[in-house]
């Protein structure tokens, strides 16, 4: 399955700060693992120490949270869309302790 | 007791009066109004800038941070004479300028969970400025405890993202995102990137206290400045948050 993955900004720099990948995946988790294969070091800002996708990053396929799908095992279908949104924290004050 | 608009009134928010819906009614109920800005950086400046200038009655603004000479890229409520002056302070000198007949407090202080419900007092929504997601997590259980609603804006380089949060009708925040991302401490940005989001932040509220068109609800606006792209994407409430879920319909 061919699905186009976007790439928030903050991730941009793992992925040649390209804002939009083609990877094959059948399920979130292969994606995952897909964009690990060709972007090093991507999984371990997406995923905790245990494989699991971390709780502040929430994965769209197609405009439906895969949270009220079926999570990780979400099905993809051939040029289906995945967005990638992680909180951000930024309201540009910035000097906070 | 409620304020009436006054002749000077009616002529300098007169072009905005025009917009479909508003009329004297939309005005008045601006001006009747008081709300709390939460953080006076790069989101907190167009936003209480633009709630200024279109005449809320009562603006409370809330920031326990002093000016930086790095600040001044985007916190264009600030300038160089106003480094080392708390930032609270400094917003209300800037909109006192800018519109003389309203009211602005300031609270130079740091929000936490034994003083938010003090500090929002009798305002009837709350603005989510905030650089740090602790925070906006206890602006985001005191808008639900005080049955208002909350705005909600990050924004990240040439990025940014909104939401209209009003509970039970709308997800909470902590059921968009159940878990803080970890600090950064120096991110990326321009200020037309808080500019975008703070304008669409006010545009929000002024909404929201004259009736004029509908809120951002249960949708996250996701902004790519890069692409100029505008993206809405579906949120929904978890009904086992653990902030908001006691409030939601188990069978639903
Ligand atoms: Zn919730």
């Amino acid at each position: 399955m061919s699905v186009k993955v976007r790439i928030p900004a903050p991730l941009q720099k793992l992925t040649s700060n390209k804002s939009e990948v083609e990877v094959e995946a059948a399920t979130i988790k292969e994606l995952v693992e897909s964009l690990e294969k060709v972007y090093p070091g991507i999984k371990g800002r997406i995923c905790d120490e245990s494989g699991k996708i971390r709780r502040f990053i929430n994965f769209y396929v197609n405009d439906e949270d895969v949270r009220f799908l079926k999570g990780d095992d979400t099905v993809l279908k051939d040029a289906d869309q995945v967005s990638i949104i992680p909180a951000i924290a930024g309201g540009a004050g910035e000097n906070r302790k | 007791m409620k304020k009436e608009l006054t002749a000077h009134d009616k002529e300098r928010y007169g072009r905005q009066m025009l917009v479909d819906g508003w009329s004297e009614d939309g005005q008045l109920k601006l001006k009747n109004a008081e709300v709390f800005i939460s953080g006076v950086g790069g989101l907190g400046s167009p936003v209480s800038i633009y709630l200024a200038v279109a005449g809320v009655g009562k603006i409370n603004v809330c920031d326990f941070d002093v000016p930086e000479l790095s600040n001044l890229n985007r916190q264009i409520l600030h300038h160089d004479a106003r480094i080392g002056i708390n930032k609270a302070l400094s917003a209300k000198e800037t909109l006192k300028i800018l519109n003389p007949s309203i009211e602005i407090k300031e609270f130079p202080c740091k929000i936490e969970a034994d003083n938010v419900h003090s500090l929002v007092g009798n305002s009837r929504i709350i603005i989510d400025c905030m650089d740090n997601f602790a925070t906006r997590l206890i602006l985001n259980e005191c808008a639900i405890a005080k049955k208002i609603p909350l705005v909600y804006a990050s924004v990240w380089g040439l990025s940014g993202y909104l939401s209209f949060i009003n509970v039970p009708r709308t997800p909470c925040l902590s059921c968009i995102f159940p878990e803080a991302p970890p600090r950064e401490a120096k991110f990326p940005v321009v200020g037309a990137t808080p500019g975008v989001i703070g304008c669409l932040e006010a545009l929000e509220v002024i909404k929201y206290l004259t009736g004029v068109g509908r809120n951002l609800e249960n949708e996250l606006l996701v902004w790519d400045g890069a692409s100029v792209d505008f993206k809405k994407l579906p949120i929904r409430a978890n009904k086992d948050c653990p902030v908001c879920g006691a409030l939601r319909d188990k069978k639903a």
